[in-house]
C-alpha cells in the first residue's frame, strides 16, 4: 500500500471516530463558523470539542510547519485529508482571520520568536485575530492611513481611530497598520504590529449594518501600548506586508463567486413556471439569469485554469488579478436574481417563512462584497496600472 | 486534462503565429479583398499550411492525419483570428472533416479524409437555409427514386463555396421542419447537374455561397451516414464547429484588444495620452477580465471534444455565447477607443469587426446560443 493509500485509510478512519455527528453538517452561514478566542461564540458544545481533536492533530492548518501547530503535511495530503472530511460532510473545525490572513504573513515576514509566540494559538484556536486596516478617511486609499504610533523605547504608543474592523469586539488580538513616520511618502512610514486589544485604551463600538448584521466595528486607540517585539517585519516597511495580506483577502471574498447549489434558473421555474417548450415563462429574467450563470461557469473555468497554471510551474498569472473584481460582482448579480426569482418570499426580513429573512440580509450584506477589501473600482485601477501598463493620470 | 497547454502546443501555437502574421495577416486580407479575389484566400498560402500538416490536424493518423487533436486545431484557429487568416481552415478541416469523421462509412472516410489532409480536397457543409442558423428547422428535400436520390431546395452562408469541390448538403429525407428524425446528409460535387453555386460578398472578405438545387440526381452511396440518421453526428459537429469558432473569435478579441491598449499608450489629447484617463482604463480593465474568462472557456471546450466528455452541447454553446458577446465588445470597444482613425478603411482595425460579426453568426450566434445554454441548464 502506498503511503498515500495508507494515509487515506488512517485518516478516515481517525476521522470516523473522532468528528462528532454534529459537525457532519455545513454551518448554518457565517454566524455559524467557530472562530475561537479566549471567550469564544458557541452555538454547538460539539464546536470546540470538534477543534480541539483537530488542533491536536495539527489539522486545523494541515499544510503550516509542526513547530507552529501545523501538521507538515505536504499538497497531497492536505487534499486527502480535505476529501475524507467532505466525505462526511465534516464543517471546517475552525475559521478564522488568524489562518487566512494574519498566518500567511507571520509565516512570510515574521521572525522565528514571532512565529513560535502568535502561530500555535492561532492553530489551536486559543486567539482570535481581528484586522485593523481602514480609518474613517483611509477607505480606499488605505495608505493615507494616520494612526499614530510615537516611539517610547521598548514599545509604540498609539492613538487614533479604525474603522471596518471585523468583529473587532470579538477578537483578541489586533494585526494593525499604524505610522510610524510621517515625514516620507504615504507607502514609506506605515508600520505593522501586533497588539492584545485587551490593553488599556482600547474601545470598539460595533456598526449596524443595512443587513442588520454587525460584523463591523469602529475601534479606538487612546495611549495604547504595542511592545516593539511585536513589529512584524522593519519599522516602516509595513506596507509590504499589508499588500500581501490584502491578497490572501481578495481571494478569500473572491470565493464567493463559486457557483452555488441550486441554480436561479431551478428556482425562477419553482416560482414563474415555464412555458410548452420549457423555457422560463418570464423571457427577460430568463435572459438575465441566462447570462448570470454563463458567466459564473466561465468564471469557474479561469479559476481552475489559474490553478492548473500555478500547479503547472507557470506562476500566478495575469487572470489571477480578476478574481476579486469579478467574483464580488457576480455575487452581487446573484443577489438581486435571488430576488426577482423569489419575488416576495425573498423581501421578508424575519419569521420563519421567510426562512428567517436569509436571502434579503444575503442580499443586502452583498453589496459590501465590491467595496471592501479593496473596492471594484480599485481593482480596476490596479489591472489598468500594473496589468495593461497604463499610466498614471 | 489540466488547463494548460503541454510543450507540442506551445510549440505548434508560436510556429502557428510566426507564420500566419508573415503570410495571412491584415495586410494580405487587403489584397485579397483590393483585387477581388474569387474564392477570398491565396492558393499558396494554403498549400503551404497544408504542409505543415495543418489541413490534417485534427484527423486521426489512420486517416493521413496529424492526430493533434481539435485541441491543436483550437490553437491555429486562435492565431488565425488574431491575423484575420482567409482560408478553407474553418469550412474544410473544421467542419467538413469532423462531419465526415462523425457520420462517413470506413470507405468513405479512407476515399476523403486523406485528400482533405494533404490539402487537395476542398470540401464545405451546406446547412442554412433562412437568415439564422436553425439547423432542424431545414426543408431541403431528397427523395428516393430506385438507386438514386433526387434533391430539391436552396442553401445560403455555405462557407467557401466557390472553391469547393464537393458539397454536404443536408436535406429532408423524412420528417418535418424540427424533427431531428429525418435529417440526411449527401456529398455532392460541384458541377452536379441542376447545382448552381452563388459567390456572395459578405463585410469579411470572404467568400460564401448561394445553392440551388434543382432536381439534383445523386446515386445512393453519396449518402453520408444512415438515411434520417444525420442528427447526432451533425449536432456533435456543429458544436465542434462552434468551439472552433470560439477559439478564433478569442484570437481575433485578444488582437484587436492589444491594438486598442497600444493606441491609448499613444494617443495624445488635453496634453496626455489617453490611457492616462480613468474613464478609458476602467473598460479597459473590464475587457481584459472578459477575455480572461473567454480564455478559460475556450481551452475547457477544446479539452472537452478531445476528451469526449458527455455534456459538449452545453460546453459548445457556452463557449460560442461567451465569446461572441467579447468578440462584439472587444471590437466596438475597439472602434470607439481609436476615435476616427477608426473608422477609416485606411486603418486596419476595422477589418476585425467585419470578421468578428460573420464568424459570431456562423453556425449561430450569441442569442442563439445562449438560448440554447439557458435549455440545456432546464430553464
Amino acid at each position: 500500500m502506498s503511503d498515500l493509500e495508507q494515509f487515506r485509510q488512517e485518516t478516515r478512519a481517525w476521522l470516523e471516530e473522532n468528528c462528532p455527528q454534529s459537525m457532519r453538517t455545513p454551518a448554518k452561514g457565517f454566524d455559524d463558523f467557530y472562530s475561537g478566542g479566549r471567550n469564544p461564540e458557541i452555538n454547538h458544545p460539539d464546536q470546540k470539542l470538534w477543534c480541539d481533536r483537530m488542533a491536536a492533530r495539527g489539522w486545523t492548518v494541515p499544510h503550516w510547519p509542526k513547530e507552529y501547530g501545523g501538521a507538515g503535511l505536504g499538497k497531497e495530503k492536505v487534499k486527502i485529508l480535505r476529501e475524507e472530511m467532505a466525505r462526511i460532510n465534516a464543517r471546517s473545525p475552525l475559521d478564522s482571520f488568524g489562518i487566512s490572513m494574519l498566518g500567511p504573513a507571520l509565516l512570510q515576514f515574521g521572525t522565528e520568536e514571532q512565529k513560535l509566540e502568535h502561530l500555535p494559538k492561532i492553530a489551536r484556536g486559543e486567539i482570535r485575530w481581528c484586522q485593523g486596516y481602514s480609518e474613517p478617511n483611509a477607505g480606499s486609499d488605505l495608505a493615507s492611513l494616520a494612526t499614530k504610533a510615537e516611539d517610547k523605547g521598548d514599545h509604540y504608543l498609539i492613538n487614533g481611530q479604525k474603522i471596518w474592523t471585523s468583529y473587532a469586539d470579538k477578537a483578541d488580538w489586533i494585526f494593525c497598520l499604524v505610522r510610524t513616520d510621517n515625514s516620507g511618502s504615504k507607502h514609506e512610514g506605515i508600520s505593522f504590529v501586533l497588539f492584545d486589544m485587551a490593553s488599556p485604551g482600547v474601545t470598539t463600538r460595533p456598526i449596524k449594518l443595512i443587513s442588520g448584521s454587525s460584523p463591523f466595528c469602529e475601534t479606538f486607540f487612546d495611549n495604547v501600548k504595542a511592545y516593539k517585539s511585536n513589529l512584524i517585519g522593519e519599522e516602516g516597511k509595513g506596507w509590504a506586508i499589508a499588500k500581501y495580506l490584502l491578497t490572501h483577502e481578495r481571494e478569500m471574498i473572491s470565493g464567493f463567486g463559486a457557483a452555488p447549489k441550486k441554480s436561479v434558473g431551478q428556482m425562477a421555474l419553482e416560482t414563474i413556471g415555464s412555458d410548452a417548450s420549457g423555457r422560463l415563462a418570464n423571457g427577460v429574467l430568463r435572459q438575465t439569469i441566462a447570462q448570470y450563470q454563463l458567466d459564473t461557469m466561465v468564471f469557474g473555468a479561469t479559476m481552475a485554469r489559474v490553478g492548473d497554471e500555478a500547479k503547472a510551474g507557470q506562476g500566478l498569472g495575469a487572470a489571477s488579478s480578476i478574481f476579486k473584481y469579478y467574483g464580488t460582482e457576480l455575487n452581487k448579480r446573484r443577489n438581486e436574481l435571488n430576488l426577482a426569482a423569489l419575488g416576495e418570499q425573498a423581501l421578508g426580513w424575519d419569521g420563519d417563512e421567510y426562512r428567517g429573512g436569509v436571502v434579503s440580509r444575503d442580499w443586502l450584506r452583498s453589496k459590501g462584497n465590491s467595496i471592501e477589501g479593496g473596492t471594484s473600482e480599485v481593482q480596476l485601477n490596479i489591472i489598468a496600472k500594473r496589468v495593461l501598463g497604463l499610466p498614471d493620470a | 486534462m489540466a488547463l494548460v497547454l503541454n510543450e507540442e502546443q506551445a510549440m505548434l501555437k508560436e510556429a502557428a503565429a510566426g507564420f500566419l502574421a508573415e503570410k495571412a495577416g491584415v495586410a494580405q486580407l487587403r489584397e485579397l479583398r483590393d483585387s477581388g479575389n474569387e474564392q477570398g484566400f491565396s492558393s499558396d498560402v494554403w498549400g503551404e499550411m497544408a504542409q505543415m500538416g495543418w489541413a490534417g490536424i485534427a484527423i486521426p493518423e489512420e486517416f493521413g492525419g496529424l492526430g493533434y487533436g481539435y485541441t491543436g486545431l483550437g490553437l491555429v484557429l486562435e492565431q488565425a483570428g488574431r491575423n484575420l487568416s482567409a482560408s478553407p481552415l474553418q469550412s474544410t478541416v473544421l467542419v467538413a472533416a469532423t462531419l465526415i469523421g462523425e457520420l462517413g462509412s470506413e470507405e468513405q472516410k479512407q476515399q476523403l479524409l486523406p485528400a482533405i489532409a494533404s490539402g487537395e480536397l476542398l470540401v464545405t457543409l451546406a446547412l442554412q437555409e433562412g437568415s439564422h442558423h436553425a439547423p432542424l428547422q431545414s426543408v431541403a428535400s431528397a427523395v428516393r427514386d430506385g438507386d438514386e436520390f433526387v434533391l430539391n431546395g436552396s442553401k445560403l452562408m455555405v462557407l467557401d463555396a466557390s472553391s469547393a469541390a464537393t458539397f454536404i448538403v443536408i436535406a429532408r429525407t423524412g420528417g418535418d421542419p424540427g424533427d431531428e428524425q429525418g435529417l440526411s446528409a449527401f456529398l455532392v460535387d460541384a458541377g452536379t447537374a441542376g447545382l448552381t453555386v452563388a459567390r456572395r460578398s459578405l463585410v469579411d472578405s470572404r467568400n460564401v455561397g448561394a445553392l440551388v438545387l434543382d432536381k439534383v440526381r445523386i446515386g445512393s452511396d453519396s449518402l453520408l451516414g444512415a438515411e434520417g440518421q444525420a442528427w447526432p453526428g451533425l449536432s456533435r459537429t456543429l458544436d465542434i464547429a462552434n468551439i472552433g469558432l470560439a477559439a478564433e473569435l478569442l484570437g481575433l478579441s485578444a488582437e484587436a484588444f492589444e491594438r486598442t491598449v497600444a493606441y491609448l499608450k499613444e494617443r495624445k489629447q488635453f496634453g496626455r495620452v489617453i490611457g492616462s484617463f480613468q474613464g478609458l482604463q476602467h473598460r479597459a480593465a473590464e475587457l481584459f477580465a472578459e477575455l480572461e474568462l473567454g480564455r478559460s472557456i475556450v481551452l475547457q471546450a477544446l479539452h472537452a471534444v478531445d476528451d469526449g466528455e458527455a455534456d459538449l452541447a452545453l460546453m459548445a454553446s457556452a463557449a460560442k455565447a461567451k465569446l461572441c458577446e467579447v468578440a462584439q465588445r472587444a471590437t466596438n470597444e475597439a472602434i470607439q477607443m481609436h476615435g476616427g482613425i477608426g473608422m477609416t478603411d485606411e486603418y486596419d482595425i476595422g477589418f476585425f469587426i467585419k470578421r468578428a460579426r460573420v464568424a459570431q453568426h456562423t453556425f449561430g450566434d450569441y442569442n442563439y446560443h445562449l438560448d440554447r445554454f439557458a435549455l440545456l441548464n432546464g430553464f
